[in-house]
């Protein structure tokens, strides 16, 4: 797999390692009376889907960003490459 | 009809005219008590002990495609049970002992083959771990034998033992493990339990379930509706897809798996050896093909086929491992989906919705699980209990903080 990364051009996946779904970047409210609930869905359960697949890659042998790949997963086609900081909700990843 | 070998003698003189279709190729009916989801070696074993175990035989098994068409056809056929946690290990002894009886008992030639399963290990923390491991195997009544250099030697003279980076001190041996012929436990556990009555229903999707207040009532299918007192999925690979139709989100990912066998050889490899300094487990065919794999690819996927990283990265810690393998060709090359769980174990329990049961999360550990995992499930499905041994294989363990890591990786799927 080839990705196009946002700022280097395409490089080959093989540069970078990968995490799993996007949406691990939506951290639960610690504050929430459901906390406990919300982080033990947030770590461990997953969507999982057969088809587009919204995820994170770190460029490890490169520039060391985190990126989110839209792929999918039933044919490994990238659609869409951003930089997660750009991506990334308004809050979530700083708290 | 029964197999022997008075049979193939009597088939042989007359022409092999007497032989009969192994299984019955049945339309639904509109009901059962149990419907099996998914006719892989693990939904056919269930159906088996279902019906020869509880006596429970209005059973179905649906399958989408074909008996045995998806991680039943695309493993290594490595069976063991060396494990190392309380939770586990028993788990896999019953297996092995069910793999043991298994051709008696199913009246089929599965190729059962006990020649060993040897873990090298290439430093002294590792020796210590082999160590720790085979003392939890033999406590849980399995066989574990530790190796020196000598013992490996006398088994495996052409490994690299002098390799400078990764020299081979020794391994841990369980002598009764092997390999069995994968299609041929999934046909014979299919002929056994059609035998007694199991429906096995071919080319039947499960488009959806019939849940009426909080409880399911049956399923949706390709094939219409059918009707059951419960329903029990049993699709590894595809578990988070056939759940979400019953809107479940479950603590597994899917990830590919890449296999390989070379061209046939004769007869070198003794049993199984897995290399301790990278992953990499290899075997020989009864055909003579070296069969091997290592690592998943590492992100999520659907496709049963991986990319060319993983290839190059299994072939060179075979090259580690046992460099004459650079003059054998590779033959072909396939992957498979696993349910890759959050703790690497698997599950066989209940669900939330009521006469909905559930077994995945197999990881790439499931085909030597096939005879242990159809007996607990049918276990928990007869009678509402679950086996001993499978107490711990429950969907709640990480709200409970209880996983089970054999790895200790955490909760990231591709890594266990």
């Amino acid at each position: 797999m080839i990705i196009n990364h946002p700022l280097l051009g395409p490089r080959d996946a093989a540069e970078f390692t990968y995490l799993g779904d996007a949406s691990l970047l939506a951290r639960p409210d610690w504050q929430s009376e459901t906390a406990a609930g919300d982080f033990d869905a947030w770590l461990h359960l997953r969507d999982n889907p057969a088809g587009e697949h919204r995820e994170l890659w770190f460029h490890e042998q490169g520039d060391r960003s985190w990126l989110i790949v839209t792929r999918n997963t039933l044919t490994h086609e990238i659609t869409g490459v951003e930089m997660a900081r750009d991506g990334a909700p308004a809050r979530g990843t700083d708290t | 009809m029964r197999y022997s070998g008075f049979r193939v003698i009597m088939e042989g003189l007359r022409g092999n005219t007497g032989w009969q279709p192994v299984w019955r190729e049945p339309d639904p009916k509109p009901e059962y008590d149990i419907i099996i989801i998914g006719g892989g070696g693990h939904g056919l074993a269930t159906a088996h002990y279902l019906a020869g175990t509880h006596g429970i035989t209005n059973v179905a098994v649906l399958e989408k495609g074909w008996l045995g068409s998806g991680n039943a056809g695309r493993n290594t056929t490595i069976v063991r049970s060396n494990y190392l946690l309380p939770d586990n290990q028993p788990f896999y002894e019953l297996s092995m002992k069910l793999w043991e009886g298994l051709e008696q008992d199913l009246n089929y030639n599965a190729m059962m083959s006990q020649r060993g399963i040897v873990n090298l290990f290439h430093s002294d923390a590792q020796r210590d771990a082999a160590v720790r491991r085979g003392n939890a195997m033999l406590m849980a009544g399995a066989d574990a034998v530790l190796l020196d250099q000598d013992g490996i030697r006398r088994m495996c003279p052409w490994l690299d033992y002098d390799n400078a980076r990764f020299p081979i001190h020794g391994g841990l041996l369980q002598p009764r493990a092997g390999t069995a012929r994968h299609d041929a436990v999934v046909w014979g556990y299919a002929r056994a339990a059609d035998a007694r009555g199991v429906d096995l229903i071919q080319n039947c999707e499960v488009t959806g379930f019939h849940i009426e207040g909080g409880t399911c009532r049956g399923v949706e299918t390709t094939r219409g509706p059918i009707r059951a007192q419960k329903v029990a999925a049993c699709v590894a690979g595809s578990s988070s897809r056939l759940m979400s139709q019953a809107g479940m989100r479950l603590p597994i990912e899917s990830h590919v798996l890449q296999a390989f066998v070379s061209e046939g050889l004769k007869p070198v490899l003794p049993g199984v050896v897995t290399f301790g300094a990278g992953h990499l487990y290899i075997s020989q065919s009864d055909k003579g093909g070296l069969v091997f794999g290592g690592n998943l690819d590492g992100y999520n996927s659907y496709a049963q086929r991986g990319n060319l990283p993983v290839v190059e990265d299994v072939c060179e810690g075979a090259m580690a491992l046992m460099p004459m393998i650079g003059r054998a060709r590779l033959l072909r090359m396939w992957g498979g989906v696993m349910d890759m769980s959050m703790d690497g174990s698997p599950f066989i329990c209940k669900t939330h919705i009521d006469g909905l049961y559930f077994n995945g999360g197999w990881c790439y550990g499931g085909f030597k699980a096939t005879p242990g995992s159809g007996y607990c499930y049918a276990h928990l499905l007869a009678t509402d209990q679950p086996h001993p041994v499978a107490g711990a294989f429950r969907l709640d363990r990480f709200t409970r903080g209880a996983p089970i890591d054999e790895k200790g990786e955490g909760a990231q799927p591709n890594l266990h």
